[in-house]
C-alpha cells in the first residue's frame, strides 16, 4: 500500500520536472537550450500580442463574471434555508445538485440538444411562430462569455451552497433566538444573523477562487469551443491546448503554462497574505 | 469552526434543518418573500431536471417528430428502436467497458490510497508528517499546466495505455483531508487501546481505523467514481488508440460528427429485415441523444441514493476546506 502511494506521487514528481524543463522539443530531451527565447516569441510581433491579449481578457472575462456572482451560492443557501417545507426543501437540494455530477461532455451534449439550430429550443420557437430561421444559441461569439458563466452556474450553483449550508448549521441558535426576542423580521435576522455568520466562509471561498483567477480550466471551454466562437472562448488553458495539440507548439505552451503557474503562486500567496491581515488566518 | 468539529463524530448530525424554524412573525413582506423564494427555486430545480426529462423523452418518441423538435412534454410514438440501433455501433460496447474498468479499478486503488494516507496524516507521530502532508496539498493549488503534464505522461509512456486512467488520480489530496479529519475526529483512545493490545501500525489501520470509516470511505468513493466516470481530458489528451476510448469521449466524438453514424446506422438496417420507418429512422440528433443518455444514467440511477452521502461528505470536508 506505500509503495502504491509512493508510486503514485511520481507523475507529481514529473510534472516539477516538467516545470523546469524550460523548452522541451517534440522529440528528444536532450534539446539546445535556448534561455528565454520563446518568452520573447510570445510577443515579437503584433499579431501575437493581440491574440494573447486577447486571451487573456478573455480569461478575465470569464473569470471576472465568476468572482462577480460568486456571492450567488451564499444567497442560494440562505434563502434554501429559510424554506420551512422539509421535503420540498430537500427536493431543491437533491435536483439542484445533480448536474454537478455529469461532466462537461454531457453538459455540451444537453446544451447541443437543447439549443442548436436543430435542438429543442429552435423547434419550439419554429413551432410557436416567434421565429423563422433557427438562433444561433452556439453558434455565435457573442455573449460567450455570458453563456459560459451560465452553464458554469448551472452546474455547479446547487453544490456551492452545501458549504454555505453546512456554514448556516453551524450558526449557535441562541443567535436566532435573540434576535427574535428583539423582535426582527425575517430578512432582518438573515441580514444581522445569518449574513455576518456566513462572511468567513465568504471570504475563504472567494480568496481561493481569486488564486485560481487563471485557471478556468480546459473541458468546458473545449467543449463548447467551435469555429464560430473561438475568437471570445479561447481561455488561457484552451489556448495553451490548441497551441501544443492544433499547432505542435509544445515550447510555447509550456512557456505560457509557465508564466501562468507562477502568476498563479503569486497571486496564491498574495491572496492568503492578504487574508492573513485581515482576518487572521491563511487559506493555504 | 470548532463547533461544527465536534458535531462531526461519526453518526451523529444528519444534514436536518427543521431544528432553525423557529415560529416567528409572519408579516405581510415575509409571505411576499416566501412565494418568491418558492417561485424561484422551483424554477432552478426545473432548469436542472428538465434538460435530462427532455433528452429522455425525446429518445424514445417518434423520431421524424423529435426531429422538428415536438417533443417538448410527453412522448410521442414511443418506442425503444433508439437504443437497439445505437447499441449496434461498434466500439460503443468497448468503451463502456473501459469507462466501467477505469471506474473500478480506479475508484478501489483511489479509495484505498486515501484511506491510508489520510490515516496516516492522522497520526500524531507520523515521520516528517508535517513535510509530507503540505507535499500533497499544496497539489491542488498549484500544477504545472496540461502540457508539461503531457509531456511527463508521454516520457513515462503512459500515453495510449490503460493505467493513464488509473494512476495519476490515485493519490488525490482532497479525498486525503477528508480521511484525515474523520479519523481526527474518531476518539484516539481506540487507537491507543489497539496498541496497547500490542497491535501495529498496520494493524490498527486495518482493524481498527477502515471498520470505522465506513462513511468517509463510502463518499469518497462514490466521488472518485463519479471522477473516473465523467473524465475526458485525460482520453483527449493521452490516447489516440481508439480501443482505449472512454465513453465520454466517443460521446463527444459523437456530438460533433453524428450526421455520418446515422448513415451508417440507418444503411446497417436497411440491408437487415427490420424496416425503418420514419419514426425509428436514425436522425444525428437521435443518435446524439440515445449516447448521451447512455453515457448519463449511470450517474442518474446512483444519484438518487448517494445524494445524502455526498452532502456529509462535503461537509465534513468544508471544516478543514
Amino acid at each position: 500500500m506505500l509503495l502504491l502511494a509512493v508510486f503514485a506521487y511520481y507523475p507529481l514528481y514529473g510534472w516539477v520536472y516538467a516545470f523546469f524543463d524550460y523548452t522541451p522539443p517534440i522529440p528528444l530531451s536532450a534539446s539546445e537550450f535556448v534561455g528565454f527565447k520563446w518568452f520573447h516569441s510570445l510577443v515579437e510581433n503584433q499579431v501575437k500580442i493581440d491574440q494573447l491579449m486577447q486571451v487573456i481578457w478573455n480569461t478575465f472575462g470569464i473569470s471576472g463574471l465568476g468572482i462577480l456572482f460568486s456571492w450567488l451560492p451564499m444567497i442560494f443557501a440562505i434563502f434554501l434555508t429559510e424554506i420551512k417545507a422539509v421535503r420540498f426543501r430537500k427536493f431543491i437540494q437533491t435536483v439542484t445538485t445533480l448536474p454537478n455530477f455529469i461532466s462537461w461532455v454531457l453538459v455540451y451534449s444537453l446544451a447541443f440538444s437543447m439549443f442548436s439550430s436543430e435542438g429543442m429550443v429552435n423547434g419550439f420557437l419554429h413551432m410557436t411562430g416567434l421565429t423563422d430561421s433557427p438562433t444561433m444559441f452556439l453558434q455565435s461569439s457573442e455573449h460567450v462569455w455570458w453563456t459560459m458563466w451560465a452553464w458554469a452556474t448551472w452546474k455547479t450553483l446547487g453544490w456551492s451552497a452545501i458549504l454555505y449550508i453546512a456554514a448556516i448549521m453551524g450558526i449557535d441558535e441562541s443567535l436566532y433566538e435573540a434576535a427574535y426576542v428583539d423582535g426582527a423580521t425575517r430578512m432582518q435576522v438573515i441580514r444581522h444573523v445569518v449574513l455576518p455568520s456566513m462572511m468567513p466562509t465568504y471570504f475563504v471561498l472567494l480568496m481561493l477562487q481569486i488564486a485560481s483567477f487563471l485557471n478556468n480550466g480546459l473541458e468546458q471551454y473545449f467543449v463548447f469551443q467551435n469555429a464560430f466562437n473561438k475568437d471570445t472562448i479561447q481561455v488561457l488553458d484552451l489556448y495553451v491546448y490548441n497551441l501544443a495539440m492544433g499547432g505542435g507548439s509544445y515550447s510555447v505552451s509550456v512557456a505560457i503554462s509557465m508564466l501562468k503557474s507562477v502568476i498563479s503562486v503569486v497571486l496564491l500567496f498574495s491572496v492568503n497574505g492578504l487574508s492573513k491581515m485581515l482576518r487572521g488566518e491563511g487559506i493555504v | 469552526m470548532s463547533d461544527n468539529q465536534t458535531s462531526l463524530t461519526p453518526n451523529t448530525r444528519e444534514i436536518d434543518l427543521t431544528k432553525k424554524t423557529v415560529k416567528m412573525q409572519v408579516s405581510a413582506t415575509d409571505k411576499i418573500i416566501s412565494t418568491i423564494i418558492y417561485i424561484l427555486f422551483s424554477l432552478f430545480a426545473f432548469i436542472c431536471v428538465y434538460p435530462f426529462y427532455s433528452i429522455i423523452i425525446n429518445t424514445i418518441s417518434a423520431n421524424d417528430l423529435s426531429a422538428k423538435g415536438e417533443i417538448i412534454f410527453w412522448p410521442k410514438g414511443i418506442h425503444f428502436q433508439n437504443y437497439i440501433d445505437v447499441f449496434k455501433i461498434p466500439g460503443l460496447g468497448n468503451a463502456f467497458m473501459i469507462s466501467l474498468g477505469r471506474t473500478v479499478i480506479g475508484t478501489l486503488l483511489t479509495v484505498g490510497a486515501s484511506a491510508f494516507l489520510g490515516f496516516m496524516f492522522a497520526q500524531e507521530d507520523m515521520w516528517g508528517k508535517k513535510f509530507w502532508y503540505r507535499f500533497t496539498i499544496i497539489t491542488m493549488f498549484f500544477n504545472a499546466g496540461i502540457i508539461p503534464w503531457y509531456l511527463t505522461m508521454r516520457s513515462l509512456h503512459l500515453t495510449d495505455n490503460f493505467l493513464a486512467y488509473i494512476l495519476p488520480s490515485v493519490v488525490a489530496p482532497f479525498f486525503i483531508i477528508l480521511v484525515k479529519t474523520f479519523v481526527e475526529a474518531t476518539p484516539k483512545e481506540l487507537q491507543q487501546a489497539a496498541s496497547i493490545d500490542g497491535a501495529g501500525i498496520f494493524t490498527i489501520f486495518y482493524k481498527v481505523i477502515l471498520p470505522i470509516s465506513k462513511p468517509i470511505l463510502a463518499t469518497v468513493a462514490i466521488f472518485s467514481a463519479v471522477n473516473q466516470w465523467n473524465s475526458f481530458q485525460d482520453t483527449l489528451l493521452l490516447v489516440t488508440d481508439s480501443k482505449l476510448y472512454s465513453l465520454q469521449f466517443i460521446l463527444y466524438n459523437y456530438i460533433n460528427q453524428a450526421s455520418s453514424l446515422s448513415t451508417m446506422v440507418n444503411l446497417q438496417n436497411a440491408g437487415s429485415t427490420a424496416m425503418a420507418t420514419l419514426a425509428t429512422k436514425q436522425t444525428s440528433t437521435s443518435i446524439r441523444m440515445t449516447v448521451t443518455i447512455i453515457v448519463v444514467a449511470p450517474i442518474l440511477l446512483v444519484y438518487p441514493i448517494f445524494q445524502r452521502f455526498f452532502v456529509k461528505g462535503i461537509i465534513i470536508g468544508a471544516v478543514k476546506g
